[in-house]
């Protein structure tokens, strides 16, 4: 065999204030898949970007050798010339387009301008063809589900002469049935000489398809697993993708000692909900949690996995479209099919993505924090200003949000001070039980612990609280019990003292495996 | 509804604020107040800036009180629109069938008055009423089945025209009786000896300062007792004096001519009500969350659905209130009124301060713009400047005022 096709070496890349990649390596021989492991936030998608020249030349250091030739991309058009042609899990397909229109955008069959549609159409036949997608090149790509967007994707790469196909979490939205098919279709690729390389966090995937495995780690190369014809070894990718450093310490946490302690405050029972869009797609399937009175509760996945899809479902049915289950506060079922049902009900939920769901940007820190409960400050519908402005002053001293007052615009704030003024609106909303979605996503150091203190508080005052994080040494440094999710269904709970990261991952890495049958999926 | 204060044991033991701590230097305030709210203190001195110039280049007939007056009386339909289009901005969406509509219930007051006798006061109510259906009817749509509301008012801009040219099958119904035809160039009446001035219209500014010079006491007393630093005494009787001098002077502009008119009397109503509507209430609070950032409003339990209806039902009054105003000044229910009107009311709220992307803005801010439009207006026709070139330069200043707003927030980096 020749050299390889690609070599990266010692690749490493900064954002402000965070070092996402030092010093990664990766080789990739001719013909061959090379699987991608990492956490959330390992450096996966940052790697990728950087070899497709999302990230150009020049804002990384270390090399890229593609087929023995150094590269520098300056931008995506330049490693698609090469043949290197990254899919991203959001397709960037264009809905209202045909399929031909979709696979040759920008890259059109053209003369002096004009469009040869019978060149166009001729071809992406040929294509649809290679891909196994029985469908007309002129059907909208609208009209077709997500798993055949998927191969119009992987038409549009071959258009492209692709010699190197990225696929990042590629089966992440797609069914048992079309990731069954998408697997089949990389292995027909390899035999045809293109290389490939597939980021995903299934095991049972990777081990059908992948040739080697690299394993990603805080941004930094951990190791590369050949795999062999005894399968992989599953221990070894798992050990490799936890161990993170314990960068920080956790709080002492108080036990609650109200004489309700260990009382189930909050219970999901069944939950159920598809895809806002895919139909037919379970999103959270058949989902049963608890928390007790003072307890805080984790609840561990990777990218896909339901846990924030469930979260916002049972806050308000905020997320895609319900199909069964009940939500029971205290032993009682309550309803939260609005968000003031949930919020009335002693509900709170604290978004991972406070830019976009948490904050009114534009808006005061204090206006921020009163509003979903204005009625507290308010009489007959008229707000108390001064009552505001003291509610927000006292949270900008406990909660330390570092601003110039309570006048600020949040969108001005930090991240970590930012999270705080979203924590300080739930908290003010006086809820029984708090659901933190990533609550130290984005955040230093120094804010993550406040926030740890915040929270060992809340719970030692008799809060139920339901954690979501995608950081294990989160979760097992303050979390009493850790529910583990994958692929929309629950799939364990551990005890605190039970837990580790590998015994975590290994659940949190149990999907459905795409090629044993399942018997019945309800 | 339930008491701040046992809330606060929430959180272990949160200090309350020091008096007179925790809050910025007074300057720095004063700063931070005028930054944040560059656009509107610009435009109102913009708007001092064009009486000014106006003022020497008509060689001040533009301040003489008869054109005062009539300034008022020219620019109230448009500034009682000014002020629903601004909630509507502020809110995320955009009304053009504001026009349409006030042509509409102009033309239905217009065939219930002179056709059919019916008292003026019980029309106004019914009008009144028409213009909530229509707003319900459109908000409906926007709020409830999710049209964008640009494609909704575009269609509620043909169908209310429609409607007035059907009402009145094109012709012009008039007359009206005299009392419907006050809510437009109507003054306050004439009491008491013989002055000078008119007596009412004195009394009433006496009034006015009155009462904004106790609400400037009242609410710094309040300020210092919740702990806020107030303004330094200078600087308070600096403002308070500012606030004597204006209504003194516009009062004696109004006495010296017919008085107090009567449409000036509703805008000042609509102006603080809705000021204080749209600072103070829960109701002003979610609709300015909606159109800072619509997905966290919902999720903090805003019931956004229900707020986007009411600002419609809430326009659709103000367009009939409008349409009202605009028929009275004529005399007369016309199929071509209204045409235009929503651009001048969606320019004027522009102007004032509202962004693009809704969640900014006050109803302050929308008369000053509108004031803005209009003291431009009649600047230019007092000068002998033709439409076609009012009309170049209205442009050029709504494009001004919005590009230095653009450019101004991408210097300060938000």
């Amino acid at each position: 065999m020749a050299g390889p096709v690609l070599e990266m070496r010692s690749i490493s890349k900064s954002f402000p204030g965070v070092k996402a990649l030092s010093d990664v390596n990766l080789t990739v021989a001719p013909g061959e898949v090379h699987a991608i492991c990492g956490e959330n936030g390992a450096g996966k998608s940052t790697l990728m970007k950087v070899l497709s020249g999302v990230h150009p030349h020049g804002s990384y250091d270390g090399e890229i050798l593609f087929e023995g030739e150094p590269c520098a991309f300056k931008d995506i058009r330049a490693s698609e010339h090469r043949g290197i042609v990254i899919i991203h899990q959001e397709l960037a397909l264009v809905p209202y387009l045909s399929i031909a229109e979709n696979i040759f955008l920008g890259n059109e069959h053209s003369r002096r301008g004009i469009i040869d549609w019978n060149r166009a159409l001729g071809h992406a036949k040929e294509l649809l063809a290679r891909v196994g997608l029985p469908e007309h090149p002129q059907t909208r790509v609208a009209d077709i589900g997500v798993g055949k967007q998927q191969l119009v994707e992987i038409a549009k790469a071959l258009a492209k002469q692709v010699k190197l196909l990225i696929l990042d979490e590629p089966t992440a939205a797609l069914n048992d049935e079309d990731s069954r098919k998408l697997l089949d279709l990389i292995l027909e690729f390899k035999a045809q000489g293109i290389s490939c390389i597939i980021i995903s966090h299934k095991l049972n995937e990777i081990a059908r398809v992948a040739d080697a495995v690299t394993i990603l780690r805080d941004g930094r190369t951990i190791e590369t697993i050949q795999v062999g014809e005894e399968g992989i070894a599953e221990d070894r990718i798992i050990r490799g993708m936890v161990g993170r450093d314990l960068d920080h310490r956790f709080p002492e946490r108080e036990p609650y000692t109200g004489e309700d302690a260990g009382e189930i405050a909050f219970a999901i029972d069944d939950w159920t909900v598809f895809h806002p869009i895919d139909q037919h797609r379970k999103v959270v399937d058949g989902v049963s949690i608890n928390v007790r009175r003072g307890e805080i509760a984790g609840i561990a996945g990777l990218m896909g996995a339901g846990r924030t899809e469930l979260a916002m479902s049972v806050f308000g049915r905020s997320y895609g479209r319900y199909a069964g289950g009940r939500v029971e506060l205290n032993g009682t079922e309550i309803r939260t099919r609005t968000v003031p049902e949930a919020i009335k009900h002693g509900l709170a939920y604290v978004t991972e993505d406070r830019k976009h769901f948490g904050l009114n940007l534009m808006d005061s820190i204090g206006r921020n924090i009163s509003l979903s409960a204005l009625g507290k400050v308010s009489k007959r519908g008229i707000v108390d200003e001064y009552a505001e402005s003291r509610v927000a002053e006292s949270y900008r001293k406990s909660m330390n949000i570092k601003a110039p007052s309570i006048f600020a615009a949040t969108g001005k704030l930090s991240g970590g001070n930012q999270q705080k003024v979203v924590l300080s609106k739930w908290i003010f909303s006086a809820p029984e039980v708090l659901i933190l979605d990533e609550p130290t996503r984005g955040i230093d150091v120094g804010a993550k612990h406040e926030i740890y203190t915040v929270i060992g508080e809340l719970a030692a005052q008799g809060k139920a609280i339901l954690m979501i994080s995608s950081e294990l040494p989160e979760l097992l440094g303050m979390c009493d019990r850790v529910y583990t999710m994958a692929e929309g269904r629950l799939t364990g709970e551990v005890q605190r003292a039970d837990a580790t990261q590998e015994s975590l991952m290994r659940l949190m890495t149990r999907g459905k495996a795409p090629d044993i049958e399942q018997g019945t999926t309800e | 509804m339930s008491d701040v204060k046992t809330e606060e044991s929430l959180r272990p033991a949160p200090t309350a604020p020091a008096p007179g701590g925790g809050t910025p230097g007074t300057l720095g305030l004063l700063v931070q107040a005028v930054r944040g709210n560059l656009r509107q203190y610009g435009m109102l001195v913009a708007l001092a800036l064009i009486v000014v110039l106006f003022q020497f280049w008509t060689d001040g007939i533009l301040l003489k009180p008869l054109n005062v007056t009539n300034l008022i009386q020219q620019n109230s339909y448009i500034l009682i629109l000014a002020i629903g289009m601004m909630i509507v901005i502020i809110a995320g969406h955009i009304d053009l069938s504001v026009g349409s509509l006030a042509a509409f219930v102009g033309a239905a007051a217009a065939v219930m008055m002179a056709k059919d006798h019916i008292s003026w006061p019980v029309a106004l109510v019914a009008a009144l009423l028409i213009g909530a259906a229509a707003g319900a009817w459109q908000g409906f749509w926007i709020a409830y089945i999710g049209i964008p509301s640009f494609i909704v008012t575009l269609a509620g801009m043909l169908l209310f025209r429609g409607g007035t040219q059907i009402l009145l099958q094109g012709q012009s119904v008039a007359p009206f009786p005299k009392g419907f035809q006050k809510i437009s160039s109507g003054f306050l009446p004439e009491v008491g000896p013989q002055t000078n001035y008119h007596n009412l219209t004195l009394l009433l500014g006496l009034a006015v300062l009155a009462v904004s010079l106790l609400q400037e006491v009242r609410g710094r007393r309040q300020a210092q007792r919740h702990g806020l630093e107030p303004l330094p005494v200078g600087l308070f009787l600096a403002k308070c004096a500012a606030i004597t001098a204006a209504v003194v002077v516009f009062t004696l502009l109004l006495a010296s001519y017919h008085g107090f008119p009567i449409v000036l009397l509703i805008l000042g109503v609509l102006l603080v009500a809705f000021g204080y509507l749209m600072r103070n209430s829960i109701l002003g609070r979610h609709t300015y969350a909606i159109g800072g950032n619509q997905a966290a409003a919902k999720l903090s339990g805003v019931k956004s659905k229900r707020v986007v209806f009411l600002v419609f039902v809430n326009m659709g009054v103000l367009a009939a209130l409008a349409g009202m105003v605009y028929a009275a000044r004529l005399n007369a229910g016309t199929p071509n009124a209204g045409i235009n009107f929503e651009l001048e009311a969606i320019a004027a709220a522009f102007i004032g301060g509202a962004s693009a992307s809704g969640g900014v803005g006050t109803v302050f801010g929308a008369i000053v713009g509108g004031l803005v439009l209009g003291v431009l207006n009649n600047g230019m026709s007092l000068v002998g400047i033709g439409t076609d070139y009012q009309q170049v330069i209205k442009g050029l200043v709504l494009l001004a005022a919005v590009g230095f707003d653009v450019w101004n927030k991408r210097k300060s980096g938000s």
